[in-house]
């Protein structure tokens, strides 16, 4: 039975949490993470859980103690933005190298640098390449229905890595929408104990956790990690379709919405994918063939699904609410080009970088995304591939 | 009516349009309609002007950006109307509701030209009097429901019972005068409807 609700994004990575009920949840509060940690402390102290709740002084601590309990064997979760996240950064990569499942609510918000607490994925963007797991939620369901899934994704044997689970600050977190819940008792049933093979409390099989590695070792163990991730995208449709039996609601490595015939489409990450879809309806009912793919999981980068995706497609506009400062275009764009270089015709692609700092996107501004792609399919010249979507110069 | 209502809302931080935005998504989810509910963040700040939103449909919403072509438009503070253009992009086919002791008449000049609808509510007094303190938000809430038709009165009025007892059930002295100012706001919301 599904509970018909209604929650903002953060209220429901906060239930999602509840329903778990995690061993231990270190976190530091930072916009627009805060209210998910606020929400659990009241779980605690009403009793609804029995989590150790720890407050920490610093992000860079907060993830010290998610290892230090997901490595003595405690299912360990938390939550974080933008700068917080950036503080975590050295600690990343000790969880992902440590092979430490620990599930992390990351709500996405723009880097400091001016200061601004709104939305873009600059901060998710900016540890892509620590060993996380990536998945990427449009809305408030899908925020819910991936932070369970990624707890079973990343505590899979074959797995065995930390994961974060995105979405859009205040554009979801903040903004109070209709939801369908699973019951507590399913949710548990569904995760599952954590019980992991090593663990540091295990007195009968004694081991160490991140000792120095030497150089006769270091390159091995970067393969068994990169494997693991390699392992990843197979047990996340797995996972999928063991969530579909039980909510009847369908995940992939990514989602199409009507790409099958497109002429034109975008790659877009997170909420806007939403406002895209309602701006495909419209140019789809004026006749125009547009599509979209929407990423879920960016790492691991499922590039071989995403080629098959589009590559009947004439012209790609891939959608960056991150800057990388290449000079040459945003992160997803540099991977979905990539990805498309084994294809035997290239779809002329493009970037647009857009959203930064939380500037509000609407359907008119992705409509003008089309009609840019349709100009480049006219005409046969891709022009300047490095763009801007909406700003002011 | 059309499948999809939008709603601006404008007030300035701490007088409780989040909120009210709030409430009025959970009323529309309680008969049954997808809902948003969201403020515009910023910077915010006691008195500052702000801005919230509502879509309320009988079909799924995937939509994620801000309003600029709302139906409605309620204005929790008439101060506002000298700096903020409260009628940008509102509708001719919607209307405004302003908290004003005012008439619709009176407003008419303040509002560049609007052609639509204009409602009037006087909010604080409705408030002073149910609750003996100036929240407008519950009133204005009221005034929304009754002009907009999202919802049947009636089974607006018996959710925001049930909705009050649980939120105050810690504070029952409220409820009533929170009720009386819903009820006294949709008795009182003024048109300028010949």
């Amino acid at each position: 039975m599904s509970i018909r609700d209604r929650l903002s994004g953060n209220e429901a990575i906060a239930i999602a949490m509840k329903q778990i009920n995690p061993d231990v949840l270190p976190a530091f509060p930072i916009t627009p993470s805060t209210e998910i940690p606020q929400y659990f402390s009241q779980y605690v102290a009403n009793g609804e859980v029995d989590t150790e709740f720890v407050t920490v002084e610093s992000e860079h601590s907060a993830m010290s103690a998610c290892i230090g309990s997901e490595a003595a064997g405690a299912r360990t979760f938390t939550a974080t933005s933008s700068a917080g996240l950036a503080l975590m950064f050295e600690m990343l990569y000790v969880a992902a190298s440590s092979r430490l499942p620990i599930t992390l609510a990351c709500v996405n918000r723009a880097l400091t640098g001016p200061i601004n607490i709104n939305a873009d994925h600059s901060d998710s963007m900016g540890a892509r390449d620590s060993g996380w797991i990536q998945i990427y939620s449009e809305n408030n369901q899908e925020a819910y229905d991936n932070f369970i899934q990624a707890v079973k994704i990343a505590e899979h044997k074959d797995v065995m890595l930390p994961a974060m689970v995105c979405q859009d600050g205040f554009i979801t977190s903040h903004a109070v929408e209709n939801i369908e819940l699973i019951e507590d008792a399913a949710v548990k049933t569904f995760v599952g104990d954590y019980s992991p093979e090593d663990y540091l409390l295990n007195e009968k099989d004694k081991l160490a956790v991140g000792p120095y590695d030497t150089v006769s070792f270091y390159l091995e163990h970067k393969r068994q990690q990169a494997e693991a991730m390699i392992n990843a995208k197979r047990v996340a449709l797995e996972v999928a379709a063991e969530y579909e039996a039980i909510t009847g609601r369908k995940y992939g490595l990514f989602e199409t919405y009507k790409l099958e015939d497109a002429d034109t489409a975008l790659v877009i990450i997170n909420s806007t994918a939403g406002t895209a879809k309602d701006a495909i309806d419209a140019l789809r009912n004026a006749g125009k063939k547009v599509g979209l793919l929407k990423i879920r999981l960016f790492r691991p980068f499922p590039k071989d699904e995403i080629a098959e995706a589009l590559k009947h497609v004439k012209a790609i506009a891939v959608m960056d609410r991150a800057e990388s400062f290449s000079a040459a275009g945003g992160p997803l764009f540099a991977e979905v080009r990539s990805a498309m270089y084994d294809c035997a015709e290239h779809p002329a692609i493009v970037n647009y970088i857009y959203g930064l700092g939380g500037r509000d996107v609407r359907t008119t501004d992705i409509e003008s995304v089309y009609t840019d792609l349709d100009t480049i399919v006219e005409s046969g010249n891709i022009g300047e591939t490095y763009r801007y979507l909406g700003v002011r110069e | 009516m059309s499948k999809l209502t939008e709603i601006r809302w404008h007030g300035r931080g701490g007088q409780g349009a989040k909120t009210a935005s709030l409430l009025l998504a959970d009323a529309a989810f309680n008969t049954g309609q997808y809902v948003q509910g969201f403020p515009e963040y910023g910077p915010e700040r006691m008195g500052a002007p702000i801005t919230a939103y509502n879509r309320i449909s009988k079909t799924p919403i995937r939509v994620h950006s801000n309003i600029y072509e709302p139906d409605y438009v309620v204005v929790v503070d008439e101060t506002l109307l000298a700096t903020i253009d409260v009628t940008a992009g509102l509708k001719e086919t919607g209307g405004i509701i302003i908290n004003t002791p005012k008439s619709p008449a009176e407003i008419k000049p303040l509002l560049s030209g609007y052609k639509g609808k204009i409602y009037t509510i006087d909010a604080r007094q409705i408030s002073e009097t149910a609750l003996g303190k100036n929240f407008p938000n519950t009133p204005m809430l009221g005034a929304i429901v009754k002009v907009s038709g999202i919802m049947e009165i009636e089974q607006f009025i018996e959710d925001m019972q049930a909705s009050f007892n649980h939120k105050f059930a810690t504070k029952p002295q409220v409820i009533e005068g929170n009720m009386k100012a819903l009820s006294m706001a949709i008795e009182e919301v003024q048109s300028d409807e010949k």
